[in-house]
């Protein structure tokens, strides 16, 4: 019994990890029409900036200031967020795919970063080591999983209250505006540059959280947990659960990630041996097909975007109520 | 130092190859294709099965033309390797790319390209494993041009080198001198305007998805031929085909094939001053220089 709950409290910390950063993703996507192609990088930086400022001292090694949880949390935060600023003034001036194609770039920089700047990253062996918060309070490792499950959905709570607070603003309206049309917002003097960098800043910061989380989970991080895979499952968490509504994106989150274990679980069960190898190219498969399916036929996701209509926008509401979340412009 | 130069160029033009096709899909349908570079790894691993397929039928064709460790059963598997791709190319168009860019927006296609790459890349993973391979198994031996600084070359890499500069000629004739050419440029252009002179779209897109794959199957099977095939060589090529097309400016044939080239030559001389385990981020520093200095690349136009 006891293995069963701690494994669905295993289950439901990663889910939950996994939820605010498709949040964050959300906010950059689903609320601004931003394309991150390096979501693993933004998630990384949390990790690894926590790690660092956090970690234990080693020899040969930066880092391992051992400063407090929180401290370390929002020092990986803060890393991912200027990261995110930097890529962001360079591009979201530009034509959207270059912010695509400079976030995929990011990524790149990142793993090859993490895999051979030793001094700092640790390399292949990544960084071990990290006094989790309360875990010598505490004590019983069961009783700490369920206190660090109950952190990490504190934490869940807290995003998606401030993300539902802040797409709801005015400034959440003005996010969906530049979205929806570009030229109509710049014509009632709004300022989209601006705009869309604080956007993806602020989404990115939320996927550093997210990583700052998963790295003191297990207190260990390696470029083998920042593989390029993690980039593609986030996105496939908020296509299926609904780019643009913040429940979906939990939804969603929750549902990739028991397909994900539950896929992994049944492969490595009853695959034959000489496929055991190959398990991951399968996943990998089932995740692309998930984007591309839902793309194709419920570009809208499971839960779609519910869009704030005005009073007297009844008609025109409607109109673009039975449009897909996606279908802005068609060639 | 030299060596690094030689082996930059090499990789340039194999780079260039890729990004042509690259820069005029992106040019003509208004999204980055994140899946583009896996018609390389498509195209040499065609090349290999058809490769093995001729050997095997033909014992004559295993003779090696000239100093090459290329052999006429791999030179009848690049033409054929360079049409299937080619066709795999419009098939994924027609069947992903084309249902999605009639009710969404370009991002979306962006977004889709992505799931269309990891499948890509994994189906050739479950098929042909995950351990590289050689169109070859005999030593390709390198000529020694100089002993002090030693250069080494290779007969294979001088062959590659020269092909790709004879495809990217014919490809230049093709577009400046001919009228399918222009018809080409004028979509790439204004896609309206050449509709209403005559230029049917559809044609032209499935066009440029044709010359995009064959070419970037040629250039899979330069890599492959001159190092390995690996399922991962799609993945790899992205970034620097992405980093030329930028530099050159998207839409701009010619300032892929230039950017192409600076991103290989770059890359090589960067193990001068970086250890090779950087190499890889390389294009992104020089996407990144683009950006800040010249937004639009050497040769593109400004566009929204």
């Amino acid at each position: 019994m006891i293995g069963v709950v701690s494994y669905l409290a295993f289950f439901l910390t990663m889910a939950g990890i996994l939820a605010i950063a498709v949040l964050g993703l959300n906010l950059q996507w689903g609320n601004t029409g931003l394309f991150n192609g390096g979501v693993v990088a933004f998630f990384g930086a949390g990790a690894y900036g926590l790690m660092i400022l956090g970690g234990r001292p080693e020899a040969g090694q930066f880092g391992g200031f051992q400063l407090p949880f929180p401290v370390a949390l929002a020092g990986g935060v803060l890393l991912a967020a200027l990261i995110a600023w930097a890529v962001g003034i360079l591009t979201l001036r530009l034509r959207h795919d270059y912010l695509a194609i400079a976030t995929f770039g990011v990524a790149v920089a990142f793993e090859s970063v993490t895999r051979n700047a030793e001094w700092l990253t640790g390399g292949a062996k990544g960084l071990r080591g990290f006094h989790r918060p309360l875990e010598a309070a505490i004590g019983d490792p069961f009783l700490f999983s369920l206190a660090f499950l109950a952190m990490v959905l504190a934490f869940l709570a807290a995003v998606y209250l401030g993300l539902e607070r802040l797409v709801r603003s005015p400034y959440g309206r003005l996010l969906r505006a530049i979205r929806e049309d570009e030229t109509a917002a710049r014509s009632l003097g709004k300022n989209p540059a601006r705009l869309r960098l604080a956007a993806f800043v602020l989404g990115s910061a939320v996927m550093g959280l997210a990583g700052g989380l998963y790295a003191s989970f297990y207190a260990f991080i390696s470029p083998q947990d920042m593989a390029p895979i993690l980039t593609f499952q986030i996105w496939a968490m908020l296509i299926v659960g609904g780019a643009g509504n913040n429940r979906g994106a939990i939804l969603g989150a929750v549902l990739i990630w028991a397909a994900w274990t539950g896929s992994g679980f049944l492969l490595a069960r009853h695959a034959p041996a000489e496929f055991q190898l190959y398990t991951g190219t399968i996943q990998y498969i089932m995740i692309g097909l998930v984007i591309v399916g839902m793309l194709m036929w419920r570009p809208q996701g499971l839960l779609p975007e519910r869009l704030a209509i005005s009073q007297t926008g009844g008609e025109a509401a409607r109109r673009s109520a039975s449009r897909d979340l996606t279908g802005r412009e068609t060639e | 130092m030299i060596q690094n130069l030689l082996d930059g160029v090499l990789t340039g033009a194999i780079v260039s190859l890729g990004a042509i096709g690259l820069t005029m899909a992106m040019h003509m349908l208004r999204f980055a294709n994140f899946s583009y570079a896996e018609l390389m790894a498509i195209g040499a691993y065609v090349a290999l099965v058809f490769d093995r397929l001729f050997e095997a039928l033909i014992p004559a064709a295993r003779a090696a033309i000239g100093p090459l460790s290329l052999n006429w059963a791999l030179a009848a598997a690049l033409v054929v390797a360079m049409a299937a791709t080619g066709l795999s190319a419009v098939a994924i168009d027609r069947l992903v790319f084309r249902r999605i860019r009639q009710r969404a927006g370009p991002l979306s296609m962006v977004f889709a390209s992505f799931g269309v790459a990891l499948i890509l890349r994994n189906l050739i993973t479950l098929i042909f494993g995950l351990k590289a391979q050689l169109y070859s198994q005999e030593i390709a031996f390198a000529v020694i041009l100089s002993r002090d600084p030693l250069i080494l070359i290779k007969p294979d890499q001088v062959f590659v080198l020269a092909a790709a500069l004879a495809l990217m000629l014919i490809f230049h004739l093709v577009l400046t001198r001919t009228t399918f050419g222009f018809a080409l440029r004028a979509v790439a252009e204004n896609p309206a305007l050449a509709q209403v002179a005559g230029v049917r779209l559809s044609a032209m897109v499935a066009a440029v998805w044709m010359i995009g794959g064959a070419l970037s199957a040629a250039a899979g099977v330069f890599y492959a031929l001159t190092n390995h095939l690996a399922p991962t060589m799609g993945h790899n090529f992205l970034l620097p085909v992405f980093a030329a097309t930028i530099v050159g400016g998207i839409g701009s044939v010619h300032g892929a094939v230039l950017g192409g080239f600076i991103v290989g030559i770059a890359s090589g001389l960067a193990l001068q001053i970086m250890p090779s385990g950087y190499v890889p981020a390389m294009p992104f520093l020089i996407i990144l220089a683009v950006l800040l200095l010249r937004p639009h690349g050497l040769f593109g136009e400004e566009q929204a």
